[in-house]
């Protein structure tokens, strides 16, 4: 009598896998990749290097050692990813050490403490970058100019972000002796065609938001991640920045509609909204938990861009909302046959 | 086109294999064993002795309670025994034992090929025949079909819908059934119209079958109040809860009928057994089965007399294949693996046999789970299956009830769609049994 396997239905599996929605995610990153090696050259190849290769080993050698693991988990393709995000956030110019520095604290502290993918609360890569920031907030906040392929790593050119000239211009509002500056500021905003290309200075993978959206569209298309969470944020921002061009804050020479713009295309929000705060583990389960996950996250941000003592807003804003997310995913999902909420 | 609203997934058809295969008949056992359980509800007691001479149709079990079903004899000869059995899933039960002697039906049983199309019954009788003839949903839960036809007090049916789905990957039994008997199927229709006194029926045909939709839309082009529902692919659109969205646009409240919303559910297997017992008195003996699998010989759509070995039925498909892991009575998306095919008998329930490779027979192993929400999107109740899983885990029994274990339809789509592998119903079943106990219990004591 032959043997037959038993097991309880269904008998079918769709075929994903974790490290499938790794490596679209890893994909998806790869043409927004691509324009920062074109921008800022070697400082983007070595940055996101040292930072996969720190945040893969530092998994390994973890699992390996400290929590003695028989199985290990990189294979699963979850620390490349952070390691990629991570060194996305960071400008290309940064020293190796930092980068290092960063990759432990994201993996050692912000996911493995927690007992590895899946249980950590915090985004890890953004652990790792906050980390840096208040430790390092020099090294983190001077970016190197986008000049085409640079060559020499190091002696990158440094310039302020274009947030950094829209703070200014929104907090000096009524400020009569400010108005040069004001309108200096205006003027040293890069074009909004090339926010949107991504020639203009910023952390080595946020830089071009049409590569980002793209790769956003296609974790859409793929359905590795659903609109709700990069909807929410981005209309969000929207809203927030319109509502400050109808106050009639905005200088002459900066419309609402290319101040909207501004809010959008620079900084880190295109890659916030469809990569980081995307993450499986630290975002909401239900559409409801995720639309209002995003709509905080996107409020917190522009709160932080327009008062905040930062230039830039996104990681703490993704921060802030992780933490409510336990609280989030007690929103249930629209039961069948209950009537509508 | 239209679908159910909530979750869903997308599991490759796979019903290329046995697709516009002709029912072929399978031949007499030389020994049939009619299980007394072919249905939801009490077992069905046994009016016959050991010894007794029965004739196809002649009634072998009649229902043990209101919520039960007759079992006829398939078969003519001799009752040898009346005792133990262990289904292919090892469950204990009780079976009857005929050897077989011939052929020999009872004289009123209608075995010509002609169709007849008029039917002058009242509802009451038309219910009391369906009820006499044993006839159960054959899509798979099993229901007494009398049952559904008789609403409780105050309720009343609006719309009969009939299900032409069959979601399940690999099963083409209600396919192969629409296109070789669709006539017999829309007097079907129009007979429980009539039982049920309502004037509207809806087909619903997923849009795999382009054919049976086709064909019905023809036969039903004459009758008044029947229409031909085309539904988009995605699984599960044959549950019933699903279909009667998909149809209407009316969900069920969670833990009622689907009479709540007017409507009455049935297969197209079992309108067409409704044909057979209402006008040609043929009671409820046979079914269509799928065999079918990549590896299978002769994939096909086989009607079965019940208490048939399935060995049987499965040599006329060209026997078990050779590097087969599993054998899965059903789909593969709610049928169950059996742990040996050594005497089980076809019979209502079943309604195919499925031989899947042996690298598609084991479960990958689990890891964490993401959080992705994949599940929470894919259930097509609503439901939160991690959260479920964990509870049930836990033992968290109150909390599982407030988070509605009890309106799992146990569809598999969460398990399906897991990225990590998890086994979310492996912890959401048990819960199931034992919320739906304490809720019981809570019930008796009040």
């Amino acid at each position: 009598m032959k043997q037959f396997i038993v097991a309880p239905a269904p008998h079918a599996h769709s075929g994903d896998s974790v490290r499938r929605n790794m490596l679209l995610v890893i994909l998806a990153l790869l043409p927004a990749y691509a324009v920062s090696v074109i921008e800022f050259g070697w400082g983007a190849l070595i940055t996101a290097a040292i930072s996969v290769l720190a945040c893969v080993c530092t998994e390994w050698c973890i699992s390996r050692y400290l929590l003695k693991e028989q199985k290990q988990t990189i294979g699963d393709l979850s620390a490349v990813l952070t390691g990629l995000l991570l060194a996305f956030n960071l400008p290309s110019s940064i020293d190796w050490w930092i980068v290092i520095i960063g990759a432990i604290v994201a993996i050692g502290v912000g996911k493995m403490t927690f007992g590895g993918l899946g249980q950590n609360p915090f985004n890890p890569a953004l652990v790792g970058r906050v980390f840096l920031l208040i430790s390092f907030p020099a090294q983190m906040t001077t970016w190197p100019v986008a000049k085409g392929f640079a060559t020499s790593y190091l002696d990158a050119e440094t310039g302020a972000t274009p947030l950094y000239y829209l703070k200014y211009i929104v907090k000096s509002y009524g400020k009569p002796e400010a108005a040069q500056d004001i309108a200096n500021s205006v003027k040293a905003l890069p074009d909004i065609m090339d926010a949107f290309l991504g020639a203009m200075g910023g952390s080595l993978g946020e830089v071009c938001a049409l590569a980002l959206i793209l790769g956003g569209i296609f974790l859409i298309c793929t359905k590795v991640i659903t609109w709700h969470i990069p909807v929410a944020i981005i209309g969000t921002v929207v809203l927030f920045a319109a509502s400050t061009g109808w106050a009639g804050i905005l200088p002459e020479g900066l419309t609402t509609c290319d101040y909207i713009g501004y809010e959008l295309l620079t900084g880190g929000l295109m890659l916030g909204a469809f990569f980081m705060a995307t993450d499986y583990v630290t975002s909401p389960m239900s559409a409801w938990g995720k639309i209002i996950f995003g709509i905080g996250i996107g409020f917190i941000m522009m709160v932080i861009r327009t008062w905040g003592n930062y230039p830039e807003g996104m990681s703490f804003a993704i921060l802030i909302m992780n933490a409510c997310v336990p609280l989030l995913n007690k929103i249930r999902p629209q039961r069948f046959g209950e009537p509508k909420k | 086109m239209r679908t159910f609203k909530i979750g869903g997934v997308h599991p490759h058809d796979n019903k290329q294999f046995s697709a516009h295969q002709p029912i072929t008949e399978c031949p007499l056992p030389k020994q049939a064993i009619i299980p007394l359980v072919q249905h939801i509800g009490a077992p069905a007691q046994a009016v016959v002795a050991v010894g007794a001479k029965v004739k196809v149709g002649e009634l072998l079990a009649k229902a043990g309670g209101f919520v039960s079903a007759n079992i006829c004899s398939p078969v003519s000869g001799t009752v040898t025994k009346i005792g133990d059995w262990k289904d292919a899933w090892g469950a204990p039960g009780q079976a009857i034992f005929i050897d077989v002697e011939g052929d020999e039906w009872l004289p009123e049983i209608d075995r010509s090929q002609d169709i007849i199309r008029q039917c002058t019954l009242e509802p009451k009788a038309i219910i009391d025949k369906i009820a006499a003839a044993g006839i159960v949903g054959l899509g798979g839960a099993c229901f007494p079909t009398h049952v559904k036809l008789l609403p409780p007090p105050g309720k009343k049916a609006e719309v009969l819908i009939v299900n032409g789905v069959e979601c399940e990957p690999y099963l083409t039994c209600d396919h192969q059934l629409m296109l070789e008997h669709g006539e017999e199927i829309i007097i079907g229709i129009e007979i429980l119209k009539k039982a049920l006194g309502v004037d509207r029926a809806i087909i619903g045909i997923e849009n795999n079958k382009k054919d049976a939709i086709e064909h019905m839309e023809k036969l039903a082009q004459a009758k008044l109040g029947i229409e031909v529902q085309p539904l988009n692919l995605k699984y599960p659109q044959g549950g019933e809860k699903q279909l009667i969205d998909a149809c209407i646009g009316r969900q069920v409240p969670s833990g009622a009928l689907p009479i709540e919303v007017g409507a009455v559910v049935d297969n197209v297997a079992t309108i067409y057994a409704v044909y057979e017992a209402v006008q040609k008195n043929k009671p409820l003996i046979s079914r269509v089965m799928t065999v079918t699998g990549k590896n299978v010989t002769k994939p096909g759509n086989y009607s079965v007399r019940f208490g048939t070995p399935i060995e049987e039925v499965i040599a006329l498909a060209g026997g078990v294949p050779a590097d087969t892991g599993k054998i899965i009575g059903g789909g593969p998306m709610m049928g169950r693996a059996m742990d040996h095919i050594e005497e089980m008998p076809a019979n209502k329930r079943l309604s195919g046999l499925l031989f899947l490779p042996e690298a598609e027979s084991i479960r990958q192993e689990e890891e964490n789970c993401i959080r992705c929400g994949k599940c929470v999107q894919a259930c097509p109740m609503g439901l939160e299956p991690y959260l479920l899983q964990r509870m049930g885990e836990l033992e968290m029994w109150e909390e599982c009830e407030k988070h509605d274990v009890m309106d799992c339809i146990d569809c598999g789509c969460c398990v399906f769609t897991c990225p990590a592998h998890r086994r979310l119903l492996d912890g959401i079943r048990p819960a199931k049994a034992k919320v739906g106990a304490l809720i019981r219990e809570r019930n008796a004591n009040k």
